[in-house]
């Protein structure tokens, strides 16, 4: 049986990486830098896990030399957040181009300027288009059960592609839940040994990246769409297996909260997932029929599932906590593009942009904006597909 | 790093990989503006030019001196540079 520990967000990563037996951890010690890695280099330094901590100059550097370990066969992992992540952004698209097994948690924080350290999804959101699977926990046991699947997923034949496993910065990130972990032995029979599809072997010289005719480059990007097609069917068998390990099955890449009979749904990923269950729980008892839909995984995008909840649905409403400037929240594009293939009557959709740079967003916002939202419906007429909503 | 805890199931898909051999990329000495030509009188067998050449296309031979691969050589003029007795000099292709 497992054990339970207080532990924030940040430790749940460092423990979730230390319990898969990650063999190379490499890191830049600076902010945005996070106390994921600095708990690694404890349960180096104490040899409570055999691994090697390479410190480097710089994030770019970070997931450069977690690509190199990779690629020579570690299982390696590496942590960042905002800034960090940006300047990584030329290694996030070669680590998923190379079809390399990597995990590298994000503590997800806004983008400068102006400087700001509070959370949002903005740097997360931007990994959109890397060709890494993004999955993104809701709480502190979640990100753990998160970022030991983030492996066994990475390393499946049928997708061979990195996964970035995010969390809100401060709101997991800093605080402290009870988290149950695994036992070790039953970890590692479910994890198993590292795989991947190629490795670097001094024995054997190995072009890794090279100059690639336009037809060639094609098809390998074209493969990349194809795997994360695969990776929804893994992301599926992963959890279901973990469940099975562990009584924690969330439901793949969404999890449905009082779905089955709601006539509106809301979406959200993330922690303030937590604060719009919340707010429908209470207006559920209030009689509104409304369910939520927790974003899991937003690459692969779960289209199949999230129209088999909206299909016949009265109206949904897209909660985003990035946005992508002159058009609207990712999330929300996302899913009216992918709503499109199934259906020419779509239900109303509203997309709502909040809680950008930390600004808090609690339970009664969103029981104000859901209850609003179902209310205009309900009276047959048309809300504003999209709200900024701020407030001081 | 390569440990016995390693599973190597390749991969389906297409990944950007390549066993390096020679002429993999075509005859590229046809990228070459400048012909390096070895003086052998002048050429005191010191093996910089094999040891500089990027391309690895001179061999230097005790007896015969330096010989170039002008189906590969790019005449990039490194070897030429680095030559201490003056033998290497760059003649522009007709």
């Amino acid at each position: 049986m497992g054990k339970l520990v207080p532990i924030t967000g940040n430790y749940a990563v460092a423990y979730a990486a230390k319990m898969a037996r990650v063999q190379v951890v490499a890191a830049y010690p600076i902010t945005p830098q996070t106390s994921i890695v600095e708990k690694l280099a404890e349960f180096i330094e104490s040899g409570e896990l055999d691994a090697t901590m390479i410190r480097v100059e710089s994030e770019h550097s970070a997931l450069a030399a977690t690509f190199g370990a990779a690629l020579a066969g570690a299982r390696a992992f590496t942590a960042t957040s905002s800034h960090g992540l940006l300047y990584m952004h030329e290694w996030v698209h070669w680590t998923s181009r190379a079809r390399v097994p990597v995990v590298m948690a994000i503590v997800t924080r806004t983008i400068g300027t102006p400087w700001n350290i509070w959370p949002d999804h903005s740097d997360f959101m931007d990994q959109r288009d890397t060709g890494w699977i993004l999955g993104f926990g809701m709480d502190n046991q979640e990100v753990f059960d998160l970022t030991v699947q983030a492996f066994k997923i990475s390393e499946d034949p049928r997708v061979y592609l990195p996964v970035m496993i995010g969390l809100e910065g401060f709101i997991l990130g800093h605080t402290t839940m009870p988290v149950e972990l695994p036992d070790q032995k039953e970890l590692d029979d479910w994890l198993g040994p590292r795989r991947q599809g190629y490795v670097i072997d001094g024995r054997e010289p190995l072009a890794i990246g090279n100059l690639a005719w336009p037809e060639d480059t094609e098809e390998m990007f074209m493969d990349i769409q194809k795997a994360m097609e695969e990776a929804k069917q893994v992301i599926k068998e992963v959890d279901e297996s973990y469940g099975k390990l562990t009584g924690r099955k969330y439901g793949g890449l969404i999890q449905c909260i009082g779905c089955s009979n709601a006539k509106y749904v809301a979406i959200a990923m993330g922690a303030w997932a937590g604060d719009l269950i919340e707010a429908v729980q209470r207006l559920r008892d209030e009689g509104y029929p409304v369910g939520v839909v927790r974003i899991r995984f937003v690459r692969p995008f779960p289209i199949e599932d999230l129209w088999r909840i909206i299909n016949g649905v009265k109206g949904v409403i897209v909660f985003d906590r990035a946005i992508s400037f002159g058009a609207w929240g990712q999330i929300y594009t996302d899913l009216v593009a992918g709503l499109a293939q199934y259906t020419r009557n779509l239900p109303v959709i509203s997309n709502i942009v909040a809680g950008i740079g930390g600004v808090n967003v609690t339970h009664t916002d969103f029981y104000k904006l859901v209850k609003n939202f179902v209310d205009i419906v309900e009276k047959g007429e048309q809300p504003p597909v999209f709200t900024w909503y701020h407030r001081r | 790093m390569v440990g016995q805890d390693l599973i190597i199931e390749p991969i389906k898909y297409r990944v950007p990989l390549s066993k390096p051999k020679k002429g993999v990329a075509g005859k590229t000495g046809f990228w070459r503006t400048e012909r390096p030509v070895v003086d052998k009188e002048k050429c005191v067998k010191c093996w910089l030019c094999e040891i500089y050449c990027p391309v690895d296309v001179i061999r230097v031979e005790p007896e015969t001196g330096p010989t170039i691969d002008y189906d590969y050589c790019k005449g990039c003029g490194v070897c030429s540079n680095v030559c201490p007795s003056g033998a290497i000099t760059m003649v522009p292709e007709e």
